[in-house]
């Protein structure tokens, strides 16, 4: 089963909703088990999500839903600020300690990304901090990780502590603070071994380098792919070294990234960066915003929704929809409705707000030339306003008057005319399909600008 | 319930072929063992009917162990019809069901043996390693050309992961160790040149396996897939009929995008097994259930620790024992 996003599976439980003056419990009920599964799906740990759906339902079968006009967008309205709420707000600042060096700490199951990500934060604080920090090579068990480390700081010109892989992981932490203590850098920071967070003997270790070592930062790697587990490697971690912040990676491939939610949820620390690449300068601030859109697998519908209540009065999208429905629209309407979605923002997401056209297949995926859209409005402008509210009056004379006060040709005048009146067609059509009935398939809906 | 006396025979039994190997199993999975069975036990005595809130708990019991949505979904509604069909309301009695559901989906329709590696006998054989970044492709290479080594083949390493800092001294270190030569090229250089010489040493040094290593690469950089194509054709060129298996290795711990990673990497390698690593941490491994369920791809190595000899066949039969033991255990009682 392919992943649909969390928009297309409420549109489908919506779209058995329209026609019903008012949304019932169950309705609600049956959108938030869709928010549930998208949640599932993106590996928000099971658990994480029931809490999560618990408030949703709770505002949602209140009144800010149920009342709505659009009680879908309403749906995802309050998800997406459900879910920012409970991934906080962005925080990517590094602590720096009183006396120098600041340490930090990298620690992390095997095959996160800790060395990778040591060498980036240390490209980060020398490049937007102007620090010079010393990377300490403290895996002294998978083979080559020391050199990895060389290699990476080599990369970077960045010296790097290392006392081979017969020295003990903590002797090598300590040493490595006087060295830099010795040669002024400002920041420490020590890549150690990834490690299971079962694992006693090695979790001794790492809680016995904090100890000596007193690190102002305890960053805690973790993979954007963990499933379900997610939430036990980080709450293991986190009882057992009481971590400062999480690094999540590999955040440039294609998973939704659900464990940064369960991580967060279970753990209450910051996300405070994400790997984004392979690259050294490839380490970007967490934005805990985009990742909530990223998880409910929907872009940047989700501020567009919040532009198009800023920018959409509440009681003008009615009358529009009531014209809509008796096919009274005008030119004047859609100039004006074109307008507003122009303030918005990228035309090909947006149609999918206008009033009743996020209802129809086809128009999703479309790319729209913004030129054509003002070629459109061109025309409509050199049109007078008893022809905007009447296109019957057309004749050939008026055309030709209309293509020239636009500037476009006869033959786009007249095309625009002709799709305007389909699309009131399709209006009507769609009016009398509310209530439940399936309209013509295939037919596509078209904007007199596609 | 026949089904588990006769794994249980085959663990415990006479004819018991090997001991070690499902102790093994225990040990590595006896953290997923433990929770996932206890809770299907906890499941079932919390609950006297069969009913919705049932299997609503049983879905996320499922779920949490990152079986997948959709195989979750489909095993309930399967549970459902067959509970209705036998006419069972006494949870005792769907604990059977549930368990003989989950076997049938790893089992599929075939079937019981174990998964094993498609080698040439007296010819050069070529296993390609290709995966996402991190999931352990260079540390099961080591492990394997350990495993080949012991059964008294001739093993030669091909150091394809150019890119990532140390991943070939990494390489280099497990050659060493496991006494196999590796042929490698310096940093930075085309993927496609080491395998290449690779290919043309272990033919000139009539090796029994080659064992190709590659960078890790996220499913969805077109470029990267395409090298990664780039790397088997020149393979397939090279020998006919190679590379004899492609193994996509894949970490326990990932989530729903391991589904993604298989169909990906199928899509530009051909993959023909999975190598599944990291399963003696908390990481339930249910997605090997949903990937057998849906790409018919076979787990062919699990693994199991952070020792040399810690890559183990993978053989359905002892995996699904390691998963139910505590069951089988208290309906032996």
């Amino acid at each position: 089963m392919a992943f649909e996003g969390l928009a297309d599976r409420l549109q489908n439980t919506i779209k058995k909703i329209t026609g019903k003056g008012k949304v019932s419990e169950q309705d609600v009920k049956e959108m938030t088990r869709e928010v549930r599964l998208a949640l599932l799906e993106a590996d928000v740990n099971f658990k994480v999500v029931k809490d999560f759906i618990k408030r949703v339902k709770e505002r949602a079968i209140g009144q800010e839903v149920m009342e709505s006009l659009t009680p879908g967008q309403q749906v995802i309205k309050v998800v997406k600020e459900e879910l920012t709420n409970l991934m906080g707000g962005e925080q990517s600042k590094i602590a720096v300690a009183d006396r120098p060096p600041t340490v930090i700490m990298m620690v992390g199951l095997q095959g996160a990304g800790k060395t990778t990500t040591t060498g980036k934060l240390a490209n980060l604080l020398r490049k937007k901090y102007n620090r010079n920090p010393l990377l300490v090579a403290a895996d002294v068990y998978r083979p080559a990780a020391i050199n990895q480390l060389q290699t990476l700081g080599k990369q970077l010109s960045m010296p790097v502590f290392s006392l081979g892989t017969d020295a003990n992981p903590v002797d090598i932490a300590n040493q490595a603070i006087e060295q830099a203590k010795a040669d002024h850098n400002d920041y420490v920071i020590i890549d150690t071994a990834g490690r299971l967070h079962v694992d006693e003997a090695l979790m001794g270790e790492l809680k016995q380098i904090k100890a000596d070592v007193k690190p102002n930062e305890v960053f805690l790697v973790v993979d954007a792919m963990t499933g379900q587990d997610a939430v036990n490697v980080a709450e293991s971690f986190n009882e057992q070294l009481d971590i400062t912040g999480v690094v999540l990676t590999k955040l440039d491939g294609d998973t939704r990234g659900g464990a940064a939610l369960s991580i967060k949820a279970v753990t209450d620390k910051p996300i405070k960066f994400a790997g984004m690449g392979e690259k050294l300068d490839e380490l970007e601030a967490f934005h805990p915003e985009r990742m909530a859109s990223r998880i409910l697998g929907m872009g940047d519908v989700l501020s567009l929704i919040e532009k198009a209540q800023e920018n959409v009065d509440e009681k003008r999208a009615k009358e529009l929809e009531e014209k809509m429905r008796t096919a009274s629209f005008t030119f004047d309407d859609f100039l004006e409705q074109m307008g507003q979605v122009r303030n918005m923002g990228p035309i090909e997401d947006l149609i999918g707000m206008l009033p009743g056209a996020n209802k129809m297949k086809g128009l999703k995926n479309v790319q729209l030339d913004e030129k054509q859209i003002s070629h459109v409005e061109a025309i409509i402008q050199s049109m007078t306003k008893k022809e905007r509210q009447d296109p019957s009056l057309m004749n050939a004379s008026r055309k030709k008057r209309i293509a020239k006060g636009s500037g476009r040709s006869v033959t786009e005048v007249n095309r625009l005319l002709k799709q305007f009146d389909e699309m009131k067609k399709m209006m009507k059509q769609m009016s009398n399909m509310q209530g439940g009935k399936k309209g013509k398939k295939g037919k596509g809906f078209n904007f007199p600008f596609m | 319930m026949s089904f588990f006396k006769k794994l249980k025979d085959k663990f415990t039994g006479s004819d018991n072929e090997s001991p070690e190997v499902s102790d093994k199993y225990k040990e590595g999975l006896s953290k997923t063992r433990n929770s996932f069975s206890s809770k299907i036990n906890d499941l079932v005595a919390r609950y006297r009917k069969v009913d919705e809130d049932f299997f609503e708990d049983l879905e996320e019991i499922l779920i949490s162990a990152d079986v997948g949505v959709a195989t979750v979904m489909d095993l309930i509604d399967e549970l459902k019809m067959e509970v209705k069909r036998q006419n069972i309301k006494d949870t005792k009695e769907v604990k059977e069901v549930i368990s003989e559901k989950l076997v049938e989906i790893y089992y599929g329709e075939d079937d019981e043996s174990v998964e094993e590696l498609n080698m040439k006998d007296g010819e050069l054989s070529v296993v390609l390693f290709v995966g996402v970044n991190g999931v352990g492709k260079t540390t099961t290479i080591g492990k394997l050309a350990h495993k080949l080594k012991e059964e008294g083949k001739k093993v030669v390493l091909a150091a394809g992961d150019t890119f990532r800092a140390g991943a070939i001294e990494q390489l280099e270190v497990w050659g060493e160790r496991v006494g196999v030569e590796v042929i490698k090229h310096n940093a930075g250089s085309d993927p496609a040149a080491v395998i290449y010489d690779g290919v043309q040493a272990a033919k000139s040094r009539n090796a029994d396996v080659l064992l190709c290593d590659t960078a890790g690469r996220l499913q969805n950089k077109v470029n990267l897939m395409n090298e990664l194509s780039k790397v088997k054709r020149v393979i397939e060129r090279e020998i006919p009929g190679a590379p004899h298996e492609v193994l996509l290795v894949l970490d326990a711990t990932t989530g729903q995008n391991a589904m993604s990673q298989a169909k990906t990497f199928s899509a530009s390698t051909d993959v023909t097994g999975i190598v599944l690593t990291k399963l003696d941490g908390t990481a339930k491994g249910g997605i090997v259930l949903a990937i057998r369920n849906e790409l018919q791809i076979p787990v062919k190595f699990v693994g199991l620790g952070e020792k040399v000899n810690d890559l183990q066949s993978f053989d359905a039969q002892a995996f699904v024992y390691g998963l139910f033991a505590d069951m089988l255990e208290e309906e032996q009682e």
